[in-house]
């Protein structure tokens, strides 16, 4: 789960790391009265969307006057904001939060993530911050610093000291570095998070840490233990079919084409896209249907599939295994079609657990469907029927 | 005789009582694994599915000379229960269970350091041995005693692969799951090691997908090993939108790309054959292993 930046900002400060005195605001008084209220000489007004590269899309203003922040926030609030990791629909911009600028002296990266070589965590330095951090380490990897932490051990200071060195953050500052790096540290466990990102890092002028922009991302597998952390999740930024989805133990994606897909598994939904793509068919969805469900959460998967809008056909794509079995799916797809009322061409490839089954209960339940042999024969029937050049 | 598991392998459940455990054990008794006993904190002393059931895997173990479990306990407390298996010595775990926290198994990789376990997940389908011993919740429908490793993180795309290199001919040595999750027990090279020593495997297909360095890695270990038996990969996910999560963790990109086309041309240039998608790799295997022979 992503956290917007405010959210970041207020929970880093409670692990006592210094961020810049600032408050969100989702309306042009609110921004100008905090502004107001801070006592600074320059404010930074940010957009919040749940992406990043928004200083270079102009989700990021730095501004002299509380009559600034104001304009600044009517350029922000209410538009689409397209970056480089919001895809061409954008994200629109319901809040901005106004802070206290900072006399930057030095910016760094820093980030704490996971290693998936050693399934430890790891904090990743670079002694510049910057919004093209990770190209630059693309091109460069050299100018990454890593320390990866040995859960079985109490991390030792001079562990936190060392990737100061390495980070130039030697004579005076490193102290003060190695203790930044335990508390990010501390919070990264503490919160159970994927990645707690911070970028920049300024060293201000009076020589002190501060997270000028921090990004948090939490394991969906652990908001379980933290109901308070569950609570933030901002579901204006979420697909209302996609939460409908995970409701129902369905993992579900809206993407842009007219065959509706519905497949067991993540491996076999992802190859099953690459299919559909390699012979020029243009997917609506990626929906993988976990091991747990039922033919109920299934059939909700379904109509997710079927009040897609410019659907034109259906490929079920399901090699039945464990505690899916195949008729479990066509139960599912009976029940949708009967509730919905939807009739589309629909193109079954079954095998594994219980085919034959899963072929009598679609047809016993009047489901005419196109009975393909094997992955390929079912993704080029679907492409044909979709496009026109084949009747269902 | 085969990798990890064999017909003399003694089977321990962990979470033995529960639905998905009672139903899945169920159906590896009747595929010929031998299961001989079963752990459920506080039901202890009680039998299920004919095996005695334990508090504790300590005691199972000392009781029965289990030599390997499978952990079907829910998320919460899947973790701990790895971690009981480990420290009572038992060489071989594998753990089914899906929506494990991370951070559990970054404590789970730590305990795992310097052990005599080989952990096999969390969120794998399993092992599997055709014919011989299945510890999985996978299908056993279109599987064939053969000579193809099949190593996967991904259950469901693994039975169709099983599938068609049975149709093909060629039948499986043995299945593996390293499991779906970022943070997991053995990866693709320990599994690489173990099979290109392995005498009843000729060929290895490998099943990857975006996210993660399991790839990458296994490309380094090809490129330095050069080994004799040839190596299929498929690698899905090339069409996928980027920095979008699917189903099975995307992990971030700062230790690399994770992308697919980069993933592909590492094992390319490794010597690793690569197929075109998921309804050719029987037929592709097939013609490599006789183009070898």
């Amino acid at each position: 789960m992503y956290l917007h930046e405010y959210q970041a900002k207020e929970i880093l400060s409670r692990y006592a790391i210094a961020v810049p005195e600032g408050r969100v605001a989702d309306t042009l008084d609110d921004a100008e009265a905090i502004a107001r209220d801070i006592p600074a000489k320059k404010f930074a007004v940010k957009a919040q969307v749940l992406a990043g590269g928004r200083g270079k899309a102009g989700g990021v203003a730095l501004v002299a006057t509380s009559r600034a922040v104001r304009e600044a926030a009517k350029d922000m609030l209410g538009k689409v904001l397209v970056t480089d990791q919001t895809g061409p629909e954008g994200c629109i911009v319901r809040r901005v939060y106004v802070e206290a600028g900072v006399d930057i002296e030095r910016s760094l990266f820093i980030a704490a993530m996971i290693d998936p070589r050693t399934g430890q965590v790891a904090l990743v330095g670079s002694r510049q911050g910057g919004e093209d951090i990770e190209d630059q380490a693309a091109r460069d990897p050299a100018i990454m610093e890593t320390l990866v932490i040995d859960q079985a051990a109490i991390p030792a200071a001079s562990d936190f000291a060392d990737l100061a060195d390495r980070l130039d953050l030697g004579d005076g500052l490193r102290d003060a570095a190695a203790a930044f790096f335990e508390k990010l540290y501390g919070a990264f466990k503490e919160l159970d998070a994927s990645l707690i990102e911070i970028n920049p890092l300024a060293v201000t002028t009076d020589k002190q840490f501060v997270a000028v922009d921090a990004k948090i991302v939490l394991d969906d597998n652990a908001l379980v233990r933290h109901p308070e952390l569950a609570a933030l999740r901002d579901t204006d930024d979420l697909d209302p079919m996609e939460m409908e989805a995970q409701r129902h133990d369905i993992n579900f994606m809206r993407m842009d084409g007219n065959i509706g897909v519905a497949v067991n598994g993540a491996g076999l939904a992802l190859a099953t896209n690459d299919m559909l793509a390699d012979a020029g068919g243009r997917p609506a969805n990626f929906m993988d249907i976990r091991t747990s469900a039922t033919s109920t959460q299934i059939s909700h998967g379904f109509d997710m599939i079927f009040k897609t809008p410019g659907v034109k056909a259906v490929l079920v794509n399901v090699h039945g295994g464990g505690m899916t079995p195949c008729d479990t799916i066509a139960e599912g797809l009976g029940m949708s079609m009967q509730r919905t009322g939807r009739k589309l061409p629909i193109v079954v490839r079954v095998a594994g657990n219980n085919a034959d089954f899963a072929r009598v209960v679609l047809k016993n339940c009047g489901i005419a469907f196109y009975d393909a042999a094997d992955i390929g024969e079912a993704v080029d029937r679907v492409i044909a029927i979709a496009s026109g050049e084949a009747a269902a | 005789m085969t990798v990890l598991i064999s017909k003399d392998t003694k089977l321990l459940c962990q979470g033995i009582t529960g639905r998905a455990a009672t139903f899945h054990m169920g159906r590896a008794i009747a595929y010929g694994t031998q299961l001989v006993a079963g752990v459920r904190p506080g039901k202890g002393g009680i039998s299920h599915l004919d095996v005695p059931v334990f508090d504790r895997v300590g005691d199972a173990v000392t009781e029965t000379g289990a030599d390997a479990s499978i952990v079907f306990v829910p998320p919460a407390n899947a973790a701990k229960a790895m971690i009981e298996a480990i420290e009572a010595e038992i060489p071989l775990v594998v753990c089914v269970t899906e929506r494990v926290p991370v951070m559990d198994m970054v404590e789970v990789k730590a305990a795992l350091r310097g052990s005599k376990t080989r952990l096999i997940g969390a969120n794998s389908q399993g092992i599997l041995a055709p014919g011989i011993c299945k510890i999985g919740v996978m299908s056993t429908v279109h599987e064939k005693p053969g000579t193809v490793g099949i190593v996967s993180r991904s259950a469901s795309l693994t039975s169709e692969i099983v599938a068609q290199t049975s149709a093909a001919g060629l039948g499986q040595s043995i299945t593996i799951g390293v499991g779906g999750d970022p943070v997991h027990g053995i990866g693709f090279v320990d599994c690489l090691e173990m099979l290109m020593a392995d005498a009843d495997t000729q060929s290895i297909i490998l099943i990857g997908e975006i996210g993660g360095t399991e790839e990458e890695e296994a490309a380094e270990y090809l490129q330095a090993s050069k080994p004799e038996k040839p190596v299929l990969a498929l690698i899905t996910g090339r069409h996928a939108p980027v920095r979008r999560r699917m189903g099975h963790a995307g992990t971030l990109s700062l230790f690399g790309s994770g992308g697919a086309a980069e993933k592909i041309k590492a094992l390319k240039s490794a010597g690793v054959h690569i197929a075109q998608n998921a309804s050719t790799v029987g037929e592709t295997m097939r013609r490599i292993a006789s183009a070898k022979k």
